[in-house]
C-alpha cells in the first residue's frame, strides 16, 4: 500500500495546531451550506475540490467565486462529478465535499516541502520562489531555484537554517523572522506526525506581511501510523480502489494496472521482476501483487479471488520462490479458491524452493486445469501465450 | 573466503524467543552458523532450545563472546533494538524486521554514524556466506560456495538470482539482502568495496530496484574503482509513478527513480545491466568467460 494520503482541508487542520497560518474556511458537501459558509466569510471566496489527486486547477477543481451565490453555483457543479486531473487518468475522481475558503490579499507565492532525504539520511526543508508552480518542472529546468536545508533529527531545525532560506528566497527584513517561524512550525509538524511529505504549494505572502498556507498536502508514513491512531481515521476509502482496500484488509500488497495478465509472486523485488518480464513477453501485467512472506491458505485464496475479479484479466501468472513461504501452503490456497470460485482463465503456476514437490503434487492432484511452468521465461512465455488466446467473450462471462 | 560473516562469527538473536526469532534461529544453526545466545528482555537466564538467553545485549555479548546479532523483533521495539546492539558494539547487525518508521531509522542512522557497528537491513533477507554462515530468513540449501558475491535490495528475488547461478554450477562467495526500505544502514558500495577487497570473490550480481538513487551512485563507484565484473538488473521497469511497489523504498516520486535511468546509468558505468530477471544466471556464465 502507499503512503497515507488525506485531503487539503485535513493538512491545514493539523497544520494549524502546529502555528501555521491558514485561510478561513469550511469543507462542506452541500451547495446550500457552501452559500452560507461563502457569506459569513465575506468577499471573494475560493471553491476548491477536494480531491487527493494533484493539478486540480487545470481540472476545474478551484474556483475563484465573487458572491455567495456563485459559491453556490460552483458547488452545485462540482459535486458529483468526476474532476479530471494530469494525475487522475481519463476516468477522473469523484468530487464529493468542496472546500470553500477566504480569498487572500496576495503580495508573492513560494514553494515550501519537506521530505526525507534518503542518500543523506537526513529530512530535507525545500522552499523555492517558484511558488504555484509544478514543483517537478522547477527540479528539472532550474534546479538551483530550489533551496534546501538539512534537519538534523535530534536537533530539528535551527533558527539559522529558516534565515538562510528566508534570506536565500529574496524575503525583506520584516518577512525574515515570520518566514523561518513559518518553517519551524512546518519541521515541528512533519516529525511529531511522522509525515513522509508535506507541501505547501503556494506558500503566500500577504499585503498584511503574513504568510499563509494557501494550499497544503500532507502524506504519512504507513509504518508510523500505529502510533497516530487519529491520522489513521482520515483515511478516505473513497479515493481508492475498491480491489486495493480489500487487499489491504487482507494483509496483501495489491497494485491494480491496467494490463491483461494478474500475477501473483511473493516478495516485492521478485513481483516487480515478474511484471518486468510479462512486458518483455509480450504482455501487459494487469496488477502488482505480493502476497508477502508468511502468506496463510485464506491470504492466497483472497489474492487469488482478487486477481480473477478484474475484469481486465486474461490470464494468470503465480510465481512463487518459497523461502519462509512454503509452496504447499501456496498450493493448497489456489486449489481452494480456485474449487470456489471456478478457473475462469487460464492459470499458469511457477513453483521454486521449500516443499516445491509437495506444492505440485497437490496441484495435479487437484483436477484443476493448472499450466505447470519451469523457470521464470517458460512462465512468461506461456502465462502471455494464454492472454493472447483467451477470447474476447471471457470478459462477459 | 567471503565477506563480513564466516564460520567464526558467533551470533546473538534478538527476539529469539518469539515466533520467527525461534523458527529462524533454528534453521540458522542447522545450517551451521554459531548462534551462541538469545536476548529477550524479561526472560533472561532461561534457556530456549537449549542455548541461553539474556535480557540485555549487552550482557549477552559479554558472557558469549558474541560478535554478531540478528534482530527479529517487532517494528515498535526494533530501532531500540538496533541501538542497544550497536550501544554493545557488536561488530554487525542484521535487522529482518519489516515495517519500521522512517524517522526511527533517521535516529538509527544518526546514531551509527562513526561507529564501528555495520547494520544490514531493516527489511531485508539479511547475509550468507554459503557452507560457513548463515544470518538471515533465506532458503540455505540453494546457495553453494563459490567466488560470486551478490548485493540486492529485494528477498525473494535474491533467491531466484541465487538458484540460477547455482543450477549452472556458479557458486557464491556471499550473498547480502540490503533491504527494500529508504533508510537502512549497508549499501550497495559498502558491499561493492568488501567485494573488491576480497581476493575469493570474481564478480558481483546487483539486484536494485525502482525508487531512490542508490543504483545510481553504486554505478558510478563501479566505474570509478570496481575492476571486477558487475551483473545488474532493475526490478520494476513496468512499474508505474507515484505507487509504491510493495517496499517502502520502491517508489518512483517526482519522475525519479524510475528503472530506465538506473538501467542508463548502470549500461553507461559499465555495468552488465539485464532486461530479463531470467538472464542473471546466463549472463553470470558469459561475464565469467
Amino acid at each position: 500500500m502507499a503512503a497515507m494520503k488525506i485531503h487539503e482541508f485535513q493538512a491545514k487542520e493539523i497544520l494549524a495546531r502546529y502555528g501555521i497560518r491558514i485561510p478561513r474556511g469550511k469543507v462542506t458537501r452541500s451547495p446550500a451550506e457552501a452559500y452560507e459558509i461563502a457569506r459569513s466569510l465575506g468577499g471573494v471566496v475560493a471553491v476548491k475540490a477536494q480531491v487527493h489527486a494533484g493539478g486540480r486547477g487545470k481540472g476545474g477543481g478551484v474556483r475563484i467565486v465573487r458572491s455567495p451565490e456563485e459559491a453556490e453555483r460552483r458547488t452545485r457543479e462540482m459535486l458529483g462529478t468526476r474532476l479530471v486531473t494530469p494525475q487522475t487518468g481519463p476516468e477522473g475522481t469523484l468530487v464529493r465535499q468542496v472546500l470553500i475558503e477566504e480569498g487572500l490579499d496576495i503580495r508573492r507565492e513560494f514553494y515550501l516541502g519537506m521530505v526525507i532525504d534518503r542518500s543523506r539520511e537526513r529530512p530535507v526543508l525545500m522552499a523555492s520562489t517558484e511558488g504555484g508552480m509544478e514543483i517537478e518542472e522547477v527540479a528539472e529546468k532550474t534546479p538551483e531555484l530550489i533551496l534546501k536545508e538539512q534537519v538534523n533529527p535530534a536537533l530539528g531545525l535551527q533558527g539559522f537554517q529558516g534565515r538562510n532560506l528566508a534570506y536565500g528566497l529574496g524575503l525583506e527584513k520584516k518577512a525574515v523572522g515570520r518566514a523561518a517561524g513559518f518553517m519551524k512550525a512546518l519541521s515541528e509538524a512533519f516529525a511529531a506526525t511522522d509525515a513522509s511529505l508535506v507541501e505547501i504549494n503556494p506558500l503566500v505572502l500577504t499585503g498584511d506581511g503574513d504568510f499563509y498556507a494557501l494550499d497544503a498536502k500532507m502524506n504519512f508514513d504507513d509504518n508510523a501510523l500505529y502510533r497516530h491512531p487519529e491520522l489513521r481515521e482520515l483515511r478516505d476509502y473513497h479515493e481508492e480502489e475498491p480491489l486495493e482496500i480489500l487487499a489491504h484488509r487482507s494483509g496483501l500488497n495489491y497494485i491494480k494496472l491496467d494490463g491483461n495478465v494478474g500475477c501473483m509472486v511473493n516478495g516485492a523485488g521478485l513481483a516487480m521482476a515478474t511484471m518486468d518480464i510479462i512486458k518483455l513477453a509480450g504482455g501487459n501485467p494487469a496488477n502488482f501483487l505480493d502476497v508477502g512472506g508468511g502468506a496463510s491458505v485464506q491470504q492466497v485464496k483472497t489474492a487469488f479471488e482478487i486477481l480473477i475479479s478484474d475484469p481486465g484479466v486474461r490470464s494468470v501468472l503465480i510465481n512463487i520462490f518459497g523461502g519462509i513461504m512454503r509452496c504447499d501452503t501456496l498450493a493448497e490456497g489456489v486449489v481452494q479458491a480456485a474449487r470456489e470460485v471456478g478457473v475462469v482463465v487460464p492459470v499458469v503456476v511457477r513453483l521454486e524452493g521449500t516443499n516445491v514437490e509437495r506444492g505440485r503434487e497437490i496441484l495435479r492432484d487437484s483436477g484443476l486445469d493448472f499450466e505447470v511452468a519451469y523457470g521464470m521465461q517458460d512462465a512468461a512465455e506461456k502465462v502471455c501465450r494464454l492472454a493472447g488466446e483467451a477470447a474476447p467473450s471471457v470478459e462477459n462471462s | 573466503m567471503s565477506i563480513w560473516v564466516d564460520s567464526t562469527t558467533r551470533v546473538l538473536v534478538q527476539g529469539i524467543t518469539g515466533r520467527e526469532g525461534s523458527f529462524h534461529a533454528a534453521q540458522c544453526r542447522s545450517y551451521g552458523t554459531q548462534v551462541v545466545a538469545g536476548v529477550t528482555p524479561g526472560k533472561g537466564g532461561s534457556r530456549h532450545d537449549g542455548l541461553p538467553v539474556y535480557n540485555t545485549v549487552r550482557e549477552a555479548a559479554a558472557r558469549e563472546g558474541a560478535d554478531a546479532s540478528v534482530i527479529f523483533v517487532p517494528p515498535p521495539f526494533a530501532a531500540d533494538a538496533i541501538l542497544e546492539a550497536a550501544d554493545a558494539d557488536l561488530g554487525l547487525v542484521v535487522c529482518i524486521t519489516e515495517g519500521i518508521p522512517a524517522r526511527d531509522m533517521l535516529q538509527v542512522c544518526s546514531f551509527l554514524r562513526g561507529r564501528n557497528t555495520r547494520l544490514i537491513g531493516p527489511n531485508c533477507p539479511g547475509i550468507i556466506s554459503p557452507g560457513k554462515c548463515k544470518i538471515g530468513i533465506m532458503p540455505g540449501h540453494i546457495h553453494r560456495p563459490g567466488r560470486v558475491g551478490c548485493i540486492s535490495r529485494s528477498g525473494t528475488l535474491t533467491y531466484e538470482a541465487v538458484d540460477q547461478l547455482t543450477s549452472r554450477g556458479i557458486g557464491q562467495s556471499t550473498c547480502i539482502g540490503i533491504g527494500g526500505d529508504p533508510l537502512i544502514g549497508t549499501g550497495f558500495i559498502d558491499a561493492l568495496e568488501a567485494f573488491g577487497k576480497d581476493p575469493d570473490t570474481d564478480a558481483v550480481v546487483l539486484i536494485g530496484e525502482i525508487g531512490g538513487s542508490a543504483e545510481e551512485e553504486a554505478a558510478e563507484y563501479i566505474r570509478d574503482h570496481f575492476r571486477k565484473p558487475v551483473v545488474g538488473f532493475i526490478a520494476g521497469q513496468t512499474a508505474p509513478p507515484g505507487r509504491r511497489m510493495g517496499h517502502a523504498g520502491a517508489i518512483i516520486s517526482q519522475g525519479k527513480g524510475t528503472a530506465a535511468e538506473k538501467m542508463e546509468t548502470m549500461r553507461r558505468c559499465g555495468v552488465r545491466v539485464l532486461e530479463s530477471p531470467a538472464q542473471i544466471g546466463a549472463a553470470m556464465e558469459e561475464a565469467l568467460g
